[in-house]
């Protein structure tokens, strides 16, 4: 077994990888890939700022992808006035009640913290606070949803352009951390790990069943775009020539105008798609960029050696001092922020938002098995393990039919088991990244790039 | 005012519902416990466990329907039973053999378990959807009402009916006996109370030359029976489809939990208090206020605590509860 690889060579063969993509697939397919692949390292990197950094198990991934989705609806779509001026209102002061009312839990805590009926106090405010939040805010939710339920039916958002809603997604999820943080740290790892799961459940459960907020499982479809459509680049002019340029020897090749201007046409509109995606992924490497500069340098500073101690000897660190408590709950928010922000991201590409298609398998347990096989505590390790498992879990569709045909060459074309195996290919995906997991646990359990262990 | 109709109203739509779901829970709930009170885990596995028991089973009674084979009034799929469990105990065994006995041996810290239960997770429900498909499947078969709700009336003359499906009954018949069995073996046997005994303190039950892997054993065998038999009676009682089982997960750890952990009569409780919960709570109690208060008073809203689109996160948010205030469980049960 390689000791140590070093990432610039997995990085480059990862590179070559996509290329080849590019080269025997289409270009579209190899770009849409990469981008998936560094939104899942972004995400990949805030889900090893808890684990690797800080050994916080956080199953809730899922729920903090929802919330940056929500914030990209929150604040691209324009608003909805007539839903606003129905019962914008009612919303506000539920809103109110709803602050209030977690406002005064955490003051209780405060306060009472000696008392003996402080949690029966705290559970009380609760269970009477659902019924009282579902009259006070009933009237409005109705009226919101009922208005032009079709096409609206909610309140919309602040109409600003999308890129902004990458940083709410991160300042919303960090809040929501917060609360989730003060509530569930304090547990064992296991116990933690249940409740983040749940937590996120309980997220999603939010965000696919208040319509007023979120349209629900009616989705948010043509969202804003940082980069230009595809329908506004085919008419311009610089594009047309930019794609002349590029093909000018195929292009000169023919002779009849006619044919020329078909070819041409057809060159822009399928160019015109790769340049999206281009354009997106040029955004994203930057972001990927960044956020990897930064976490580097956290993870080398005296902060990120505080974290590591703590992590790796709880007590010796709070015997030297560290408020351990508040450093997790800190590190919880950071990291929740970095998913929430790729959450965003993830919906700014896709272009809608479907709350009903968050799962845990998906959207939280791929992101861990992408930190664990990168290899957990390295940046550079959460990165890669983003590339390589979105690479295996797009590829493997093709390659298990490959596969099949193989083994099922000799069946007849008509054999039942040929075609209920060629049906069920998309879910050997999932065999394979069990596999992976598994044998990477076993063989190489600190993933394939380990953390640098700085030896003084 | 009418007391006898408010009453049958409940029983028909909460306390019938609820005695079955909170069986399923109860059987899936002790499973979890056990695993987690014997081999130290929570199991993320689990719920695909039950989905592969059930999907065994449902082929099995696919092939027995071919062969013209049925169970008369009761449903094939008891009869395929067996197989299912047989099946299930297998690949337990292998799993337990070929990843977690490393695992036990190294003494890994529970994070990696649950990392590791996680890829078995994954193989599992690969598994199962490309064996038997990722779509819906109703495999009931047998006679579907004891009772009819269009019969109850005629039969008292009440306004309300009350209807009892058979699947309800079989469920509820299949419980007490699978959990008398249980808690027999568990309470009673030299070999349950062996495995008590590991569960609550290791080291000093293999002083006492207990030998652990008969424990993990038996351990496994116990889990796939429970897991099989409460994945086929949810199927039977709703229906079949792979995600939905994943889903269930959910719930029955918070039974689990909220029973605490490591204790399998409080699991079994748990899965009622969730199940319970889940449904009194989203359940619009108007017309039950309309029967017992008097005529002037009745209620114009709903009377529902929280809508019915809420049910799991009730399971979800009861959990959370109890961990905060009591995170050994209500039960009582330990922290390893």
């Amino acid at each position: 077994m390689i000791k140590n690889i070093d990432f610039r060579i997995c990085f480059s063969v990862m590179t070559l990888l996509t290329i080849l993509v590019g080269l025997f697939q289409s270009w579209g397919i190899a770009l849409s890939m990469l981008n998936l692949c560094l939104i899942s390292a972004v995400m990949a990197m805030g889900v090893n700022i808890q684990w690797g950094f800080a050994g916080l198990i956080n199953f809730g991934v899922m729920g903090f992808l929802a919330i940056g989705g929500l914030a990209t609806v929150l604040v691209s779509v324009p608003p909805v006035n007539e839903a606003w001026s129905a019962g914008g209102v009612g919303i506000l002061i539920s809103g109110l009640f709803l602050a209030t009312v977690v406002t005064s839990i955490f003051i209780i805590n405060k306060k009472l913290s000696k008392n003996k009926y402080k949690n029966y106090f705290v559970f009380l405010i609760i269970i009477l606070s659902i019924p009282l939040l579902k009259l006070i805010a009933g009237p409005s939710i109705s009226k919101i949803e009922s208005i032009n339920a079709a096409t609206s039916g909610f309140l919309g958002g602040a109409n600003l352009p999308i890129i902004f809603s990458w940083f709410v997604g991160a300042i919303l999820s960090a809040l929501v951390a917060f609360v989730v943080g003060k509530v569930c740290l304090g547990l064992r790892s296991d116990y933690l790990a249940i409740s983040t799961l749940l937590v996120s459940g309980i997220i999603i459960t939010i965000v696919k069943h208040e319509e007023w907020l979120s349209r629900g499982v009616k989705n948010v479809i043509g969202l804003k775009r940082p980069v230009p459509y595809e329908v506004n680049l085919q008419k311009s002019e610089w594009f047309i020539n930019l794609v002349q340029f590029f093909n000018s020897s195929k292009l000169s090749n023919i002779l009849e105008p006619e044919v020329k201007i078909s070819l041409l046409n057809q060159l822009v509109i399928s160019s015109s798609g790769v340049f999206v995606k281009l354009c997106f992924s040029l955004i994203f490497l930057v972001i990927v960029f960044i956020i990897l500069y930064f976490s580097e340098k956290a993870l080398n500073s005296p902060w990120g050696r505080m974290m590591r101690a703590i992590r790796d000897n709880e007590e010796a660190a709070r015997a030297m001092g560290k408020n351990v408590v508040k450093q997790h709950l800190f590190i919880f928010m950071l990291g929740s922020a970095i998913i929430g922000f790729a959450g965003a991201m993830l919906v700014t590409y896709d272009g809608l938002f479907t709350p009903s298609s968050y799962q845990p398998l998906r959207y939280t347990f791929l992101i861990w098995v992408m930190v664990l096989l990168g290899g957990t505590g390295n940046n550079y390790g959460a990165v890669l393990g983003g590339f390589v498992v979105w690479f295996i879990w797009i590829q493997s569709a093709p390659f298990a039919m490959v596969v099949i045909n193989l083994f099922t060459g000799h069946l007849d074309e008509t054999s039942y088991i040929k075609g209920h195996l060629q049906n069920s290919v998309p879910y050997f995906r999932y065999l394979i990244m069990g596999l992976g997991l598994l044998l990477v646990m076993r063989y190489r359990p600190e993933g394939l790039l380990p953390e640098k262990v700085i030896k003084n | 005012m009418d007391y006898l109709n408010s009453i049958i109203l409940l029983t028909n739509f909460i306390i019938v519902p609820g005695i079955t779901y909170g069986s399923q829970l109860a059987l899936g709930a002790i499973g979890v416990t056990l695993i987690y009170g014997v081999l130290r885990f929570a199991n993320f596995a689990y719920g695909d466990l039950m989905a592969f028991g059930t999907m065994v089973v449902i082929l099995m009674t696919w092939y027995l329907q071919s062969k013209g084979i049925s169970f008369g009034l009761l449903p094939t799929a008891l009869l395929a039973l067996p197989v299912g469990i047989l099946l299930t105990i297998a690949v337990s065994l292998l799993f337990d053999k070929t990843v977690f006995e490393y695992y036990r041996n190294k003494k890994s810290n529970p994070v990696t378990f649950i990392v590791v239960s996680l890829g078995i997770m994954f193989v599992l429900n690969a598994l199962v959807r490309i064996i038997i498909g990722p779509n819906d499947i109703n495999f009931m078969d047998g006679h579907k009402f004891i009772m009819k709700a269009r019969e109850f009336k005629q039969l008292t003359g009440l306004n309300e009916g009350l209807a009892i499906k058979s699947t309800q009954v079989i469920t509820l018949v299949t419980t007490i006996i699978t959990c008398s069995i249980l808690f027999y073996f568990l309470n009673k046997t030299k070999t349950g109370k062996s495995m008590r005994a590991y569960s609550n303190n290791e080291d000093l039950a293999l002083l006492s030359g207990i030998d652990p892997k008969k424990i993990v054993l038996l351990t496994w065998i116990i889990v796939s029976i429970l897991a099989t038999v409460a994945g086929t009676l949810y199927g039977l009682d709703k229906s079949f489809k792979p995600f939905t089982y994943f889903n269930n997960l959910l719930p029955i750890f918070a039974a689990t939990i909220v029973g605490g952990i490591g204790n399998p009569l409080g699991a079994f409780y748990g899965g009622f208090l969730i199940a319970f919960s889940e449904i009194g709570l989203t359940y619009a109690y108007k017309k039950f206020f309309k029967y017992i208060m008097p005529e002037n008073l009745e209620p114009s809203t709903l009377i529902q605590f929280i809508s019915t689109d809420y049910k799991f996160a009730i399971s979800f948010a009861i959990l959370i509860i109890v961990l905060i205030f009591r995170p050994n469980g209500i039960f009582k049960g330990k922290v390893i």
